[in-house]
């Protein structure tokens, strides 16, 4: 029986193989999905915001695309995933609603998109996928047995990617 | 000085004012509704939620159960955005009376559906925001509405972006109007940008 672990909005989780990580539900959050192919180490993040420089005091870092996927990095690297191997799937940051004169508020799924690709391009994680933009949600799953990310909508299917 | 709000921290008496803001606000939508529907409407008193963003995707059924979320966005002395959240079951049975239909009639999602939910809302928001308006004095007005039917998750991560860039938690109404045995749940969520809260709960004489 394979562990199926779940991730809360502004949270993360690693687990070494098998396992299978999901987050539900993504709208303008963002899905960071790491993976190293030779130990099969996964970890995934559910961004909501691109930085933590808005935050001052006792934050929760993983809230954060800048803090989240540094510590999920990390904690990858001491479950014994080797840093030369991780690979990076993105998916989420839709724009769910529009305005007439939409604000930066509406564009938070395109930040948070762009900060994690940053972030990745920091760590040297290549990101070789993505499933992301549009106004709709989406929840994914992450295998450790091969890396494969499912993304999942009510109006478009399933898609691996 | 940090005009941050973060909602674990507000007091019970804080709390007080944002439910007699729900009570009001929710009294006069349930007097617009029950124009609209041309029925009488009931309604609990409605009831002040606090919940860690973990816990958002579990509300409302969980992260997966389609909803129908309609986001108006608030301007004038105060800004910010409110939305509305209707599970499948309420949307349907507020367009089946506002079209006329059998009340068990099943609903699509069509551009007819879309422009009524937008009309709820509309009215909805537009009394919630002036019993508001009237409590504080201050020039409150909705935007034209946006509606998404989508994944609760989803829907939800709107408001939880809005509180999570201050808090931890987030704060929203629940509101049960009642017509006759069928009862409709919407939840409500009225988030103020950071220096409209000061200048809310200021005018409320709370702060």
């Amino acid at each position: 029986m394979i562990e199926l672990i779940k991730v809360g909005m502004a949270d993360f989780k690693a687990a070494r193989h098998p396992a299978v990580l999901t987050t539900l539900g993504l709208g303008s959050c963002v899905g960071v999905a790491i993976y190293d192919s030779r130990s099969k180490i996964v970890g995934l993040a559910h961004i909501m915001l691109p930085s933590s420089s808005i935050a001052s005091g006792n934050i929760n870092r993983a809230k954060f695309a800048d803090t989240a996927i540094v510590d999920l990095y990390e904690e990858m690297l001491s479950l014994g995933a080797d840093g030369r191997n991780l690979v990076a799937k993105l998916a989420g940051g839709a724009q769910m609603f529009t305005f007439a004169g939409s604000s930066e508020t509406m564009k938070i799924g395109l930040r948070n998109y762009e900060a994690s690709r940053a972030v990745l391009s920091g760590l040297n994680i290549p990101i070789i996928s993505e499933d992301v933009g549009g106004n709709y949600g989406r929840t994914i799953e992450l295998s450790s047995e091969d890396g494969r990310l499912m993304v999942k909508t009510i109006g478009f299917g399933i898609k691996y990617i | 000085m940090d005009n941050g709000l973060d909602i674990s921290k507000l007091s019970g008496f804080h709390l007080d004012v944002l439910k007699e803001i729900g009570n009001i606000g929710a009294g006069n939508a349930a007097t617009a509704l029950a124009k609209m529907l041309d029925k009488k409407i009931d309604m609990k008193v409605p009831q002040i939620k606090v919940i860690n963003l973990s816990e958002v995707s579990e509300v409302l059924g969980g992260a997966e159960t389609e909803v129908v979320g309609i986001l108006v966005g608030v301007q004038g002395d105060i800004n910010g955005i409110m939305m509305f959240i209707l599970d499948h079951n309420s949307a349907r049975m507020l367009v089946n009376i506002l079209m006329g239909n059998p009340l068990k009639a099943e609903l699509e999602y069509d551009e007819m559906t879309r422009s009524a939910l937008k009309e709820i809302g509309n009215i909805l928001a537009g009394s919630y925001l002036s019993a508001l308006s009237n409590m504080t004095n201050l020039t409150i007005m909705p935007s034209v509405p946006d509606l998404a039917i989508d994944m609760a998750g989803a829907i939800l991560s709107v408001p939880a972006i809005e509180f999570g860039k201050t808090s931890d938690c987030v704060l929203y109404i629940e509101n049960e109007f009642i017509d006759g045995l069928d009862s409709v749940i919407g939840d409500l969520f009225l988030i103020p940008d950071e220096a409209s809260y000061s200048t809310l709960l200021r005018a409320l004489g709370v702060m």
